[in-house]
Formats: structure tokens, sequence, C-alpha cells
């Protein structure tokens, strides 16, 4: 209930905006710090939960992407139902490439994350019917009741899909499911040694954290109302999954909530200020210093004032 | 798709080339990663840095290959740095090594590739020299002058780099930190400190490495990105702490590259290198010559 | 007779051109206390790698109560009853004490039946059993070097072996600490449970084995009571060197 109460009055607080406030870019730029807490939740539950720190988020994200894409331009499918596929496809490529990848050391393994997103990109590039290297123009169908606005539409959507990943995340961390991959993470051969199905439970990880990211991926499409592979697959999304949790702190469900509202909100000063680059660098700067000195992130320096008033 | 023997034969050719080429790339990650076990993702970004010093210093009327010699004693020196701060930062405290690791120097080579963009822009850089624009002709094929002098220079880093390590006794000392660190210990010499001496080695070898890059094509701060598929798939292939190996898992990802290159064209060519990665990941990781 | 509860035969583990193991056989009973000796390097820790499954045999087959267990992945050579202590302490770095023990518990006494379990009130009774109650909530990365070995044993035996495998639990440890870890093997067979001990500290090998084998060079040199394998002039000579 601790959860749940706040999580739907935040809902209720966003649709509320979105009948009442007019301003639409309020909800361009909300959907995306959105869509990047659910994509540093995903992130997490592989990279922080598991430690197996990774860079495939654009190949899940993309593919989600695209499944719906090709879903709409194919069967005029609706988003809801698009949104299941592209979890559902994304789920399978964390399926198999889990069962490929997830038996090497972490290093190999992240290596063969990049992998993943040069031969999505790949493919993708050279699939003419889903646009090829030029890409696809969409076109949105009307916004569904009580929404008068798309964007306003899927703000709502996105705020959904963070607190059903946020609730997913916090779920796992206090079940077996969390536990098992806290010893894989600390030690994964006494784990395997202890009983823990480690390969299974790594592969289960890679499995949600990809579906998240592909549920997170398939409005984006109609987002933009456009789709090409390069943005698409763009390694700007590994960072961001990766920076937030690892800056928020990996621990805990929260920790890539703060993360992404944290960069989300430097992204937003910066890159209308300054550049877009040193966006980039400040993030770059960040992930090194928290790595550094304070490597259980922001929630862990919490923790640690908490403890250091309570004396 | 246009196939023939005589296209296919140049591809080979030139994917021998092209091979060198990504040898010697790869030589400097092969001693970071390969022997001292370090998760370098960021050898790339300071390659591409190197290129970028090239650039520099070929604006000044340098030789590229002169400017790559010049700027390895200080990258020698930034190598040791980098090392010490990794060392004292991570491999000491121990736990969650691995995971920090990586995201350490993933934020490093994020750094790198930023500041590149940041003093001298988004665009494309080239360098000019005597051997660069102009192609030497053997019997039927035109093999572009560039990819001689680079697959010659990365010939003579490798054996130098190999004859170094197997011959003197720094080299030899490093090699044997890789193998048997407790005994490299028990014999009174620092394994730190020899890390360090290595991993300065391989920065150093990455500014050479820089200067080749720009000789064979132009270079633009998110080049690294591309190279990490390349240089960990020819590590790996390779086998880790393989330095021979590098050479032929070069070869390898060079020919396939230029063969898929003429058969599929480039849109197809920069699959090949992380596919290849995920295959030997898959079938045979510890490479071909791995131990 | 009772058959063998872990049967060996003609094991071998190569490491490249290395041959760490070299056709090892050897039979354990059930119940029984078991030595396992040999200097540095001999394969020891090989073998029973091989045995929990943190590495596969390259020869050879390994039965346990019967079943040919060589091809399983490790955990589930745990589920099936065997169970080790790790050399260098492998804790659970981020959980606590108790919670290192409610891991083999959840994944390998209660795994089909969760809901149902006390997995905490079961961990407390072994930490208990050997001196950690009060030590239950702290932090493993604050343990000293006795409770982590107490810690290996106790997170070995939450997972209710049959064998268990003790990975020299005493090395580095004081007289009376290593009479401590000594009585709680002595308790835990009392029980039942056949154990392994792998052990430089000899006159704890004697004090503890029924029987014992002795590894040199990936091989068993001989095999035997304490006292005959002391005086064996091929195990001194593996120890001193000729």
């Amino acid at each position: 209930m601790k959860f749940w109460i706040p999580a739907g009055l935040l809902l209720a607080a966003a649709t509320a905006a979105a009948l009442i406030v007019e301003n639409e870019y309020f909800f361009f730029a909300g959907y995306t710090v959105l869509m990047f807490v659910v994509l540093a939740t995903a992130w997490n539950i592989l990279g922080g939960y598991a430690g197996y720190v990774n860079f495939g988020t654009p190949a899940f994200f993309g593919l989600g992407a695209y499944t719906a894409t090709v879903l709409f331009k194919a069967f005029a499918l609706p988003l809801g139902l698009q949104i299941v596929a592209a979890a559902a496809m994304s789920g399978l490529l964390g399926l198999v490439a889990g069962l490929l990848t997830l038996r090497l050391r972490g290093i190999f393994f992240a290596i063969a994350t990049i992998a993943l997103v040069v031969i999505m990109e790949t493919l993708f590039i050279n699939w003419r019917y889903a646009g090829g290297a030029t890409g696809l123009q969409l076109l949105r169908p009307p916004p569904t009741l009580p929404f008068d606005s798309y964007i306003k539409m899927l703000f709502v959507l996105m705020g959904a899909m963070a607190i059903g990943a946020v609730a997913l995340a916090r779920w796992i961390e206090s079940s077996w499911v969390g536990r098992g991959l806290r010893a894989i993470r600390d030690s994964e051969e006494a784990a395997e040694c202890s009983g823990v199905p480690t390969l299974r439970l790594k592969v289960l990880a890679c499995v949600l954290s990809g579906a998240l990211m592909g549920a997170a991926g398939a409005p984006m499409p109609m987002y933009l109302s456009f789709i090409e592979p390069a943005s698409t697959f763009n390694l700007n999304y590994a960072i961001g999954a990766l920076a937030s949790p690892m800056i928020g702190g990996t621990g805990h469900f929260l920790g890539p909530v703060i993360g992404a509202l944290l960069l989300s909100s430097i992204q937003q000063l910066v890159t209308v200020t300054v550049s877009s680059e040193l966006n980039v660098l400040i993030v770059g700067v960040l992930l090194v210093l928290f790595i550094v000195l304070a490597p259980e992130g922001i929630v862990g320096l919490v923790r640690k004032w908490m403890r250091r008033f309570s004396r | 798709m246009i196939f023939s023997l005589e296209l296919l034969y140049e591809a080979v050719i030139f994917g021998i080339l092209l091979g060198c080429f990504y040898a010697a790339v790869s030589i400097g990650l092969s001693v970071a990663f390969g022997l001292l076990d370090v998760p370098h993702v960021a050898h790339p970004a300071v390659m591409v840095a190197g290129a970028y010093g090239v650039w520099v210093l070929a604006g000044y009327g340098f030789d590229p290959i002169l400017a790559g010699l010049t700027l390895m004693p200080l990258f020698f020196l930034f190598g040791m740095a980098l090392y010490r701060f990794y060392y004292e930062a991570f491999e000491r405290r121990g736990s969650n090594t691995g995971v920090r690791g990586i995201a350490f120097f993933f934020g490093v080579a994020l750094i790198i590739e930023v500041c590149l963009i940041l003093l001298y822009g988004v665009d494309q850089r080239t360098v000019e020299a005597s051997y660069i624009g102009s192609a030497v002709t053997f019997g039927d094929m035109r093999i572009p002058q560039r990819f001689l002098v680079g697959g010659g220079v990365a010939l003579v880093l490798m054996a130098t780099l190999t004859l170094y390590l197997s011959q003197t006794f720094t080299g030899r000392a490093i090699k044997a930190v890789a193998q048997d660190e407790p005994a490299l210990r028990l014999m009174g010499a620092d394994p730190v400190r020899i890390k360090q001496w290595a991993f300065g080695i391989a920065t150093a070898v990455a500014a050479l490495a820089g200067a080749l890059l720009i000789i064979i094509g132009p270079v633009e701060p998110a080049l690294d990105r591309v190279y990490i598929g390349r240089t960990f798939s020819v590590v790996v292939l390779a086998g880790l702490g393989s330095m021979t190996g590098t050479l032929a898992a070069g070869l390898i990802l060079g020919i396939s590259e230029s063969i898929v290159l003429m058969l599929f064209g480039a849109s197809w060519a920069p699959a090949v290198s992380f596919g290849l990665l995920l295959l030997v990941l898959g079938v045979r990781p510890q490479g071909l010559f791995g131990r | 007779m009772d058959a063998a509860l872990l049967k060996i035969t003609s094991v071998s583990k190569h490491f490249g051109g290395f041959t760490a193991l070299n056709d090892v056989s050897l039979e354990i009973a059930r119940g029984e206390r078991f030595g396992l000796i040999g200097p540095n390097g001999s394969g020891k820790t090989t073998l029973i790698n091989c045995v929990s499954g943190s590495l596969r045999n390259d020869g050879g087959s390994i039965e346990f109560n019967g079943e040919e267990v060589s091809r399983l992945p490790a955990f589930q050579r745990t589920r099936r009853g065997i169970a080790r202590s790790f050399q260098i302490p492998r804790p659970f770095a981020s959980m606590s004490l108790l919670e290192n023990l409610v891991v083999p518990l959840e994944f390998v006494v209660h795994r089909r039946s969760l809901h149902k379990a006390d997995t905490r009130g079961e961990a407390m009774a072994l930490l208990k059993d050997m001196n950690l109650a009060a030590k239950a909530d702290t932090p493993t990365s604050s343990l000293s070097q006795v409770e982590l070995r107490k810690m290996e044993l106790a997170r070995a035996m939450a997972a209710r072996p049959q064998l268990l495998i003790s990975d020299e639990a005493m090395a580095g440890l004081a007289g009376g600490e290593i009479d401590e870890v000594l009585e709680i093997l002595f308790k835990l067979n009392a029980t039942g449970i056949t154990i392994i001990m792998i052990e430089h500290i000899m006159q704890a090998v004697m004090r503890f084995s029924q029987r014992v084998v002795c590894l040199d060079a990936g091989r068993i040199i001989c095999e035997g009571t304490p006292e005959s394998i002391v005086q064996n002039p091929d195990v001194q000579r593996a120890y001193l060197g000729t």
C-alpha cells in the first residue's frame, strides 16, 4: 500500500494534467522523461540487480518500436496491442540473446550487447518494408477519449507504463528472484553452489528487462510520427538507461527513477541553454564520479545521511 | 550482387591489408584486456583521440606516422596514470569490480568522445601525405597506397611488440603477470607496476594505431563505436593473451569484411565484426589460440 | 553393505596443456569422514570443483547416490545433496549473515513451497548451532575470518546436503578456532552427513578422518588410514620434495 497509493495519486495527477493543461510541450518533454524512467528501471533489473552491465538497450527498445511500426503498417493494430506485441518480441530477443550470451563473463556479455544493437540496426537498415535507411512516415490515428490530443494520451500511457515497470522492479527486489539475482551479482559461483539456477535467473532478468524496453519503444513511432534506424538504435538510449541507475542507485527500485529524473532535468536545461554535447559530457563525468566515489548512487548517499542523522 | 573471381581475388588482397590494419589497431587491446584483464572499452576512444592528435600535428606539417610516434610517450604516460587510477579505484577494493569497471571505462570513452566533439566538432577530419590519395598497380589490381603503408606499419608494430614481449625482461614479466601473478610476486617483482607499465605500452600503441586510423580513412569523434566491435572481435577471436593470434584474427576479420563489402555493399559491413564476435563467443569462446 | 554415496571413476581435467587431474578414482561411503590431502597445486580443489559442478570433468564419471552427475550444472548437484564451502570465503557481500543462509534455504530446501516456509527462522537456528546467532544481521563485509569460515559451512549446511565438502576451512586459523570448526564438523557427521575434508593442517586431518587420500600432481598416490598415510614415503616425498 505504501507504494500503490502514491503511484495511483501520481497517475491521477498526470491524467488530470492531460485534461487541463494546454501547453503541449510539457507533455512532449514529460513523455521522454517517463520513457527514460521505464528504460532505466528495465535496465536495472539485469544491469543492477544481477550485475550484468550492458549496452543493449537500443536493441530491445528499437525492436519494440519497429514491431509496433510494422504491425501498425500491416494491420492498423491499435496501440495497446502494439505495445503487447512489442514487449513479446523484445522479450523473445532477450530470451535468445540471453541464452547465447549470459554464460559469458560480464565484459564479454557487455560487448555482445553492443553487437546486438549493431546487428539489429543493420537488419532494419536493410528492410525496405519497414522503411530501410531512410525511414517511414506514420499517420497517427485519432486519440481515444477522454483525451483530445495524441501526445497527451501518450504521456498518460507512458506514466502508467512507468508505474508498472517500477512496480515490477519493486516486486522482483523483495522476492526470491531478487535475492537470487543479488546472490549472482555478489558471487555467481557461490550462488550456483547454493542452489541458485544462475543461467535461468539471468535469462529471466534479461527477458523481463527486454520486454519492458520493447514496451517503452512501441509508442515511439507514434510519438514522432516517424521512424528510422539510426536514431532508433542510437547509443544514447544505452547511455541514459545505464547512467540513470548507476547514478541514482542500483540497489533500490527508486534509484533508476531518481537518476532518470535527474538526468532528464539536466538534459532539458543544458541542451536548451548550451549544447547537447555538453549534456553528454556532464552525464559522462557524473557517471564516472558516482562509480568511483559513490557506487551506491544517490539512494546510497541518502541512506548514509539518514543513518548519520538518526544517531 | 556482382561476383567474379577477379573481384574476389582483389577483395581478398584488400582484406589482407585491412586485416593487418585491424590487427595493429587491436593489439593494444590484446595487451590491456587480453593480458591484463582490464575491461577497457575506452581503448578505441583513446585511439580516436590519437588520430585527432595526429591530425593536429599534421596541421603543423608532421607526417602522420611521425606524428603518431611523437605522441606515443605522451599516451604512454596517460595510460600509466589511467591504469593507476583504475587500480586504486577498483581492483584494490575488490568487490563488484567487473560491473563498475566496465561502466567506468564506458564513462571514460563517453568523456573522450564528447571532448573531441567540443574541441574539434563532428565533421570528419583527414590528413594528407605523399602516400595518401595515390594508388599502386599490381597487374590488373589497383591498391590505394595508404593501405600498403598502413599494412606495412601495422606489421612492423606487431613484430616489435611481439619481440618486446618475448625477448626483453619487462616484456616477459608482463606475460608472466598475466599467467601467474602470485608467482611473480614471490619472485620479488611488483605486479601492479608491471601491469601499469604494460597498460602504458598498450595506450602508446593506441596512439600509433590512431595515426594508422586517420591514414586509412577520415575520422570523426563517434568512430570509436564502430571500432569497439572490430577490436574486441579480433581480440576475442585471437584468444585472450595471444599476440600472434591477433594477426590471424585481424586477417580473418579483414578478409570477411572485404568480401561482405564486395558482395552485399557497405550497409552490411558494420555487422560483420559484431557477427563474427557473437559467433566466436557462442561457438568457441576461448578463441583460436586462447588459454 | 552400503553402496557408495559418491563414486568417482577415472576422472581427468585439463586446462589447455596442463593436466590438473589424471585418472582419479575413489569411492566415499555414506556417513564417512574422509580426508583429502596433497601439496599445493596437486588438484584437490580442482577435484572438488568437478564434484560440486563448478568445473566439468573432461573424462571419467562422477556418480552420486547411483546417479551420473557430471553433466549437471552445479545448482542441480546442490539440489541433489552435494554442498561445499569455499577455500577463500565467498559471502554474498550485499547481504547480512542471516540472508546468506536464506539463499540456499529458498533455492534448495523450500524451492517448491516457499510461501509456507519460515526461512529466516531456520537460518537463525543454523546460526545458533554455529555460535553465530549474535551476528545474524551483520553485513558479511564486517565479519572476521573465523566467522566467514563458519558462514561458509553454515551456508553449505543450509542446503541440507547429504555430502558436505569442506575446502580448507581451517587454513590460517589459530588453535582454539581450529578446534571450534572441527567440533562443528564432528557434530554434523554425527547427524549422518558425509564429510570430505580438505586440509593442510595434519593434526586436524588425523583427528577427523576415518580414511585419507593423498593427491600429488593430479594423481592419487596413497589411500588409507590417517596413520598409514602419514608414514607413507610417497606422501612424505610429495610434501617435502626429494
